[in-house]
């Protein structure tokens, strides 16, 4: 009885668990996701992928690059949908299935993010210009079974809704 | 005019682009042999080899300077060896005419050689997390399709371009390439074999998009007082007027390969000129030409779609009306201003450290006049351009 509780315990914990990133610090794995950029505390210029050591500007000497979550929604710059799996280290799934990337842009930011979009959300569906939002979905479950998340670009309302 | 600074292009050597399954090396030894007998040069007499590196080749092919100097057979030449991802010959080129133009040479090779893999490009192997391009395929699984698919969507949803817009690139470039026995695609292609063409990276299918290729280029650089005393003549030499490798100017707002994002223009405004306007616009300065002196052009047709942005770039057309150019028959074999006369990626496929050395090449038989089957009728001023991976442009001024 004492081993099958502590392994109850022990699934549950699984279950509970934060989400595991696929790459670390990019985004947020709990609501609401936002990606995470890096804010210079000496221009305010921010970067996404986040990064430290210097200011990507050329005229600012700062070195201190601290976190700051990105706007949540932007707007669909270009899009794509891949029909081909990618090569390795892209983890596809099998057999592989079709999906969109999109660049989509944050106004307050003046930054554009690839990303890819939604499952079951195609080039079709899309449009330049079109509300996107973030999201989080499986990338890929590794050989112990642990899922990994990445961040996507969801449509903020479904076509034909209101 | 051509300066005492304009450096001679004097010979120049290709081993064909093909899938030959051979190690890179002995492609570019027949290249490296054809080029110095194009320019009558013993291999004893070039002072500094400049070799363009590639990555697929493991140490070899990451010191390319030395690797051909071992397999011509050591001289104590100078050396340099260059990676720039595409703009890696163009790097080479460089590195060779600096050295020429600070007085440490006067006769150069330059050199670069691939062998390539089926299939998509794919990052250098093992698990590199920091590394951009490691991230872009691992996190994203964005290849280079659906980078070359991100603009070429753009064209249509923001200048109206159409998929048979790109075709027609394609159509116009194995039309050319028939014509070039360097070229590895020597088959004219229609827009109804379009239709059957499978789509990579929506909207481009697979004639869209250049294929990876086996093959060698070189040249031979040199003085002018060196070509004087070997031709007793400057007339008909080929100069090279530019050569210019540009980096990006933050905040870059477009888009580029390999990256996930771009810089933001929140704290600093971007600048007037794109980065792919400003690798044209430095190369124009350079020569002191514009594009209305350009007779023909080399750009890198990665994709289709891609051609149609370099007009834009180039300044032969605005932005957004790069389509006209290739619908009109302006950019075609006998229109106003050839691209790609010698069939382009489209019909040579792409071997990266050797590309823009081939563009080099290309364009010196072009205004020798020596390119039977594809060639420019008068052409006087020759314009090579591209985009290596991580911000190398490259573009290369010759004249006649």
């Amino acid at each position: 009885m004492q081993a099958l509780s502590s392994d109850t315990t022990t699934l549950q914990n699984v279950t509970t668990t934060e989400r595991i990133p696929a790459v670390e610090g990019w985004f947020t794995t709990s609501e609401p996701y936002t990606l995470i950029g890096a804010k210079c505390t000496g221009c305010g210029t921010v970067v996404f992928p986040p990064r430290s050591g210097s200011c990507p500007s050329p005229d600012c000497d700062g070195t201190e690059l601290e976190p700051t979550p990105l706007s949540r929604k932007g707007k669909v710059w270009s899009y794509t949908e891949n029909h081909y799996a990618p090569p390795p280290p892209y983890v596809a799934a099998e057999p592989f299935e079709p999906y969109a990337l999109a660049a989509v842009e944050l106004e307050a930011e003046g930054i554009v993010i690839l990303g890819q979009v939604a499952t079951g959300v195609m080039a079709a569906d899309l449009s330049i210009g079109q509300e996107v939002e973030v999201d989080l979905q499986v990338l890929y479950r590794d050989d112990e079974g642990v899922d990994h998340w990445i961040w996507t670009w969801a449509p903020s309302a479904p076509k034909g809704s209101a | 005019m051509a300066t005492e600074r304009d450096l001679v292009v004097l010979g120049a050597g290709m081993h064909p682009w093909g899938k030959w399954g051979k190690n890179f090396v002995d492609y570019g030894l027949v290249a490296a042999k054809a080029a110095l007998a194009d320019a009558d040069v013993a291999w004893r007499d070039i002072e500094f080899v400049a070799g363009a590196d590639t990555i697929r080749n493991g140490y070899p092919g990451f010191v390319a300077g030395s690797t051909f100097s071992q397999a011509m057979g050591w001289t104590g030449a100078q050396i340099s060896s260059s990676y720039a991802a595409c703009a890696s010959g163009a790097q080479a080129m460089q590195s060779a005419r600096a050295q020429i133009l600070a007085g440490f040479a006067d006769v150069a090779m330059v050199i670069g050689a691939d062998t390539t893999p089926k299939g998509f490009f794919a990052p250098v192997g093992g698990e590199r997390k920091e590394d951009p391009d490691w991230q872009r395929f691992h996190l994203l699984g964005a290849t280079n399709p659906a980078f070359f698919a991100l603009n070429a969507r753009r064209r249509i949803d923001v200048f109206g371009d159409t998929v048979e817009d790109f075709a027609l690139v394609k159509v116009k470039n194995s039309k050319a390439g028939v014509g070039n026995p360097n070229a590895r695609f020597r088959k004219e292609f229609t827009l109804d074999d379009f239709a059957g063409s499978p789509i990579v990276s929506d909207p481009l299918r697979l004639l869209d998009i250049c294929a990876t290729s086996d093959g060698a280029a070189a040249v031979i650089i040199c003085t002018p007082e060196y070509a004087m005393k070997k031709l007793g003549t400057l007339q008909g030499t080929v100069r090279i007027r530019a050569v210019s490798n540009t980096t990006p100017t933050y905040p870059q707002v477009r888009l580029e390969l390999p990256d996930i994002a771009t810089d933001s223009n929140s704290v600093v405004q971007a600048p007037a000129r794109g980065f792919k306007d400003s690798i044209a616009y430095n190369a124009y300065e350079q020569a002191g030409l514009g594009p209305e002196d350009v007779s023909c052009a080399e750009v890198y047709d990665l994709s289709t779609a891609l051609e149609l942005d370099w007009y834009e770039n180039l300044g032969f057309c605005p932005e957004g009306e790069g389509a006209r150019l290739v619908r009109d028959g302006v950019t075609a074999l006998g229109g106003s201003k050839p691209v790609n006369a010698s069939g382009g990626l489209a019909s040579f496929g792409e071997a990266i450290p050797a590309q823009a050395i081939a563009q080099v090449c290309e364009l010196t038989w072009q205004l020798q006049g020596r390119s039977d089957g594809h060639q420019v009728e008068n052409a006087k001023v020759g314009l090579a351009i591209n985009q290596g991976l991580f911000g190398h442009g490259s573009c290369t001024i010759l004249s006649v």
